[in-house]
Formats: structure tokens, C-alpha cells, sequence
């Protein structure tokens, strides 16, 4: 019974990762850029969040989302747009300079001692001895509906076949008539947006937000992507899914509870190691 | 007198330092198969990758229907009737045949006229139809070849831009390629073609741009080429 918690536990803080690392993992597959900036995000998903609160939960939670969307396309627009077809040291040294803009930013804004933000207390489900927050359920479910819709969504519609036909040959989509940069501020809304939702989860998890926040998520979740093989939108899930599992696991056993994020870490490195791809990552073929 | 769908003047392109285009000029009147012929590193696909708006010239105009294109975005030339069939197909290989071929009519609106042509589509190339639902990376070259001409068509293109449809397959498949280009014809649309195989371009085309090193160096009527003594001598080997 102690095991079934765990894994819910796991699923349900994995389902979080997974919804960040599908931001890192869209982003990298169509623009072909890692966005280090994408962890702050969250950061700044969670504050907006503070701001609305007061207002009503679910409205603070919709405003969030749409502020973060706004913030990815405006960041996309301006500091990656103009860096287009340049190096990609020069677009990752950009990303990690947009990272520590945002964080100043909400330093300057917040301050740097953490602020307390309690979006709703779901309460506990006791089942017998054992006990699970409805947050972490509740979480859990919202994940796998987001996952499921965002799959859906690029299977089946217009956008999301044209994101990727995007993702797999710029030139060939420019060719069928598809307008590469939208797609791109599109893919940048969809990751924003989520990381928006990612902060929301963890505000009911644990209620503090501090400028720095995204940070740790921001490079489990990028861990995650690369696991799941970079670029590939159920690799993404997977490896979301199967860190969250790995992390409340080693937290669950007291001897190595200390060392969960060198074990998370060296997990990647091992894998990297076996299967330079990621489990679902393809390898590139060049043709001539 | 016919009517002048595409007129390229002065086009000069360069890679860096590099001069690929030395300000070529050529024209295609509506009906007609053209063909771009030269050896490779000529300019051939550059030139088709300018005109279609993937490279930018340096100067020179690119006239399509009386619009200068040389500030057009790539995916706004394609709802204007000019559609480009890259070299080396360029199918999505992640996605299914019937998918890519919905790829090709993005930009089409009229979903009575994407069945229609999707009809034709599935006429001209019977095998796409038998393999709809198969991911184009399964598909043999020519099969792949067939899918993008056929993804060219469902954006109900008026001029297709067709580079080097034969390369890489064997020489029953280059006929029954050509046999299609022939067809595209009957079927009201214009053709620009770029091919190292130059006879085979030759034998199908009303007339004939020789490129070299970046600049046309011949022009003419196919059937009159086709008998030249020096483009017998460099192109055909004979």
C-alpha cells in the first residue's frame, strides 16, 4: 500500500516534470534551440498567480497562463527571432541571459524572501492508515488531460500536423505554404502556457515561490526531455513521468533519501551512456 | 502570343563571396515545360530556390503573374499558384502518405477543390492510394518521389517547380516520372524543370535554359537543342 502511494506520488509530480519537459522538448523539435529560459517561466507563472489571487483561484490560474504565454511570445520575439540561422552557442548564451532577466526582474518586483502563495487546501483522502493529498490527485488527472488533448491536438489538427512537418524539415514546410515563425510563437504559447500550469501544481504541492524558483524544475524537467529522447513530444511524457516515479522513490527510502538529484542526474548520464538518443529519440539520418 | 506567367531579369545571387547566380534571365509562358539544364554546381537549384523564395537575390526580379516575388515569403508564393517539389523529395518522413499529401494543401482553403484534386492525386498515382496510411519514410524512392509531385498538386498549383525528379531512381521510374510530368500538362498546369538527365528533360519540354558556372550560356526551342553539336557533346554524351 506504502508502494501504490509512492507511485501516485511519483506519477503525479512526474506529471509535472512532464509538463514542463514538453515545453523544452516542443521548443527544441521546432526551432531547434534549447530554451534555458523556460524554468523561469514557472517562476513567473507562479507570481502572476499571486498577483490574481485575489480575484478568484481559477481566474488567477487562466491569467497566469495567458500573462505566460504572453511572456514566451514576446521573450521569442525578441531575443530569439532576431538570432535566427546564428550559432546555436549564441542562441543558448541569449536563453541563459533571458533566464536571469526574468529572475531579476521578479527580484526587483517581489523581492528575494519567498512569498507564501495558497491557491486553494484540497485537503487529504485517508484510505485506512494511508494518506494522499486531493492536490496530488487532482494533479495527476489535469496532467494526464493535458497530455492527452496536447497529443490530440498534434495529431489531428491543421497546426499541430503543420508543427510537425515544422519540426522535421523547416525548408520542405516553407514549401507547402506554412508559415514557419507562427508556428514557432505557437510552439513557444503551448510550452509557456504549460510551464504556467507546471507552477500551479507545485503551488499546491508546496505554497512558496521565490525569484529562483524555476530553476531546479527547470533542469529536472530538461533532464526529463533529454531521457525521453529531445524532440519527441511522448518522450517527453515518459521521461516526465519516470523521473517524478525515480525522485519519490529514492525519497521514499530514508538511506539514499539524501541523494535523490545525483541519482536522477546520474540516471541521465547512464542512459546518455547506452542510448545516446533518449528512449524515444530517433537518431538523425542525413541524406545527401 | 501567349501569356507570360513567370519572368526572372537579371537574377545575381550570392552564398557569402560566392557569386551563384551572375544576373541570369529566363521566362515561362503558360502552358509550357521549361527546362533549366547544367551540370552540377551550375546555379540549377539555386535558381529555383530564389525564384520560390527559400534564398533571397541580390538584385534582379522575379515576376510570377505580375507580382515581384522578390520580397515574398516562400509560404505566400505557394497560395499563389507557384509550387516547388524540392530535390531529394523532402517528404515528411514521420508522417503518413494520405498526411503529407493534406501537408500540401495547407494553404488551401476549398475543401470540395482539395478532394477534387485529391481524387486526381490518387488517379495519376495509384500506389499512394494503396499505401495511404503507410509513414512516407517506408515508401521506396520512387514511391517517395510520386508523393511529392502529389503533395505539389493538392495545393492546386498553376506553375510546378520540379527538381531533379529522377534522381536516384532507376530508368524504368525515370520514364514513368516523366510519363506524369508529360500528364501535367494536359492537366493545365506549366512546368519548370531542373534535370542533370538532359535528354529525357529535353525529349519532354517545349524549350531549354543551358546553365553554366551561374550563367545561361544557351537558349531554345527542345527539338531544335536537342540537335546542337556542343550541348550533344557536353549534356547528352554522345
Amino acid at each position: 500500500m506504502e508502494f501504490l502511494i509512492t507511485l501516485v506520488n511519483g506519477l503525479s509530480l512526474g506529471g509535472i516534470y512532464a509538463m514542463i519537459a514538453l515545453g523544452y522538448t516542443m521548443v527544441y523539435g521546432i526551432a531547434k534551440m534549447l530554451n534555458f529560459a523556460h524554468g523561469d517561466i514557472i517562476m513567473v507563472g507562479g507570481y502572476t498567480v499571486l498577483l490574481f489571487l485575489s480575484v478568484n483561484p481559477i481566474v488567477a490560474i487562466i491569467a497566469s497562463m495567458i500573462f505566460c504565454m504572453l511572456v514566451g511570445i514576446v521573450v521569442e520575439k525578441f531575443a530569439y527571432k532576431p538570432l535566427r540561422g546564428a550559432s546555436p552557442l549564441a542562441v543558448l548564451i541569449t536563453a541563459i541571459g533571458v533566464s536571469f532577466l526574468l529572475q531579476s526582474i521578479s527580484q526587483m518586483i517581489f523581492g528575494s524572501a519567498p512569498k507564501f502563495i495558497v491557491i486553494a487546501d484540497l485537503g487529504i483522502l485517508k484510505i485506512g492508515e494511508l494518506a494522499i493529498g486531493y492536490s496530488t490527485i487532482i494533479t495527476l488527472a489535469c496532467s494526464v488531460i493535458v497530455m492527452i488533448a496536447l497529443s490530440v491536438f498534434v495529431k489531428f489538427s491543421k497546426t499541430g500536423r503543420a508543427m510537425v512537418a515544422v519540426s522535421e524539415d523547416k525548408g520542405a514546410a516553407q514549401l507547402m505554404g506554412i508559415n514557419v515563425n507562427s508556428i514557432i510563437t505557437i510552439t513557444f504559447a503551448i510550452g509557456s502556457a504549460l510551464a504556467a500550469l507546471a507552477s500551479v501544481f507545485f503551488l499546491l504541492k508546496a505554497p512558496t515561490m521565490t525569484p529562483s524558483f524555476g530553476s531546479l524544475p527547470g533542469i529536472k524537467a530538461f533532464t526529463a526531455a533529454v531521457i525521453g529522447g529531445i524532440g519527441s513530444i511522448p518522450g517527453a511524457m515518459l521521461g516526465g513521468l519516470l523521473l517524478g516515479i525515480i525522485e519519490c522513490f529514492a525519497q521514499a527510502v530514508p538511506a539514499i533519501s539524501p541523494y535523490t538529484d545525483a541519482i536522477e542526474f546520474s540516471i541521465l548520464i547512464v542512459l546518455l551512456l547506452v542510448k545516446p538518443s533518449g528512449l524515444l529519440g530517433k537518431m538523425r539520418r542525413e541524406k545527401v | 502570343m501567349s501569356e507570360r506567367l513567370l519572368e526572372v531579369t537579371g537574377l545575381e545571387v550570392y552564398y557569402g563571396v560566392i557569386n551563384a547566380l551572375k544576373g541570369i534571365s529566363f521566362h515561362v509562358d503558360k502552358g509550357e515545360i521549361v527546362s533549366l539544364i547544367g551540370a552540377n554546381g551550375a546555379g540549377k537549384t539555386t535558381t529555383l530556390h530564389t525564384v520560390t523564395g527559400l534564398i533571397r537575390p541580390r538584385s534582379g526580379s522575379i515576376v510570377y503573374k505580375g507580382t515581384n516575388l522578390v520580397h515574398t515569403p516562400a509560404h505566400k508564393i505557394v497560395s499563389m499558384g507557384m509550387v516547388h517539389v524540392p530535390e531529394g523529395r523532402r517528404v515528411f518522413q514521420n508522417l503518413t502518405v494520405y498526411e503529407n499529401l493534406m501537408m500540401g494543401a495547407y494553404s488551401q482553403k476549398d475543401k470540395a477543390k482539395i478532394a477534387e484534386n485529391l481524387e486526381y492525386v490518387f488517379k495519376q498515382f495509384p500506389r499512394l492510394e494503396e499505401r495511404r496510411r503507410q509513414l512516407a519514410g517506408t515508401l521506396s524512392g520512387g514511391e517517395q518521389q510520386m508523393l511529392a509531385m502529389g503533395r505539389a498538386l493538392l495545393a492546386n498549383p498553376d506553375l510546378i517547380v520540379l527538381d531533379e525528379p529522377s534522381m536516384g531512381l532507376s530508368p524504368l521510374l525515370v520514364s514513368e516520372i516523366f510519363d506524369i510530368i508529360k500528364t501535367f500538362r494536359e492537366a493545365g498546369k506549366t512546368v519548370l524543370l531542373v534535370e542533370q538527365n538532359a535528354k529525357k528533360a529535353m525529349s519532354i519540354s517545349d524549350r531549354v535554359y543551358v546553365l553554366e558556372t551561374g550563367s545561361i550560356v544557351k537558349e531554345g526551342i527542345a527539338s531544335e537543342l536537342i540537335n546542337d553539336e556542343s550541348i550533344k557533346k557536353a549534356y547528352l554524351g554522345e
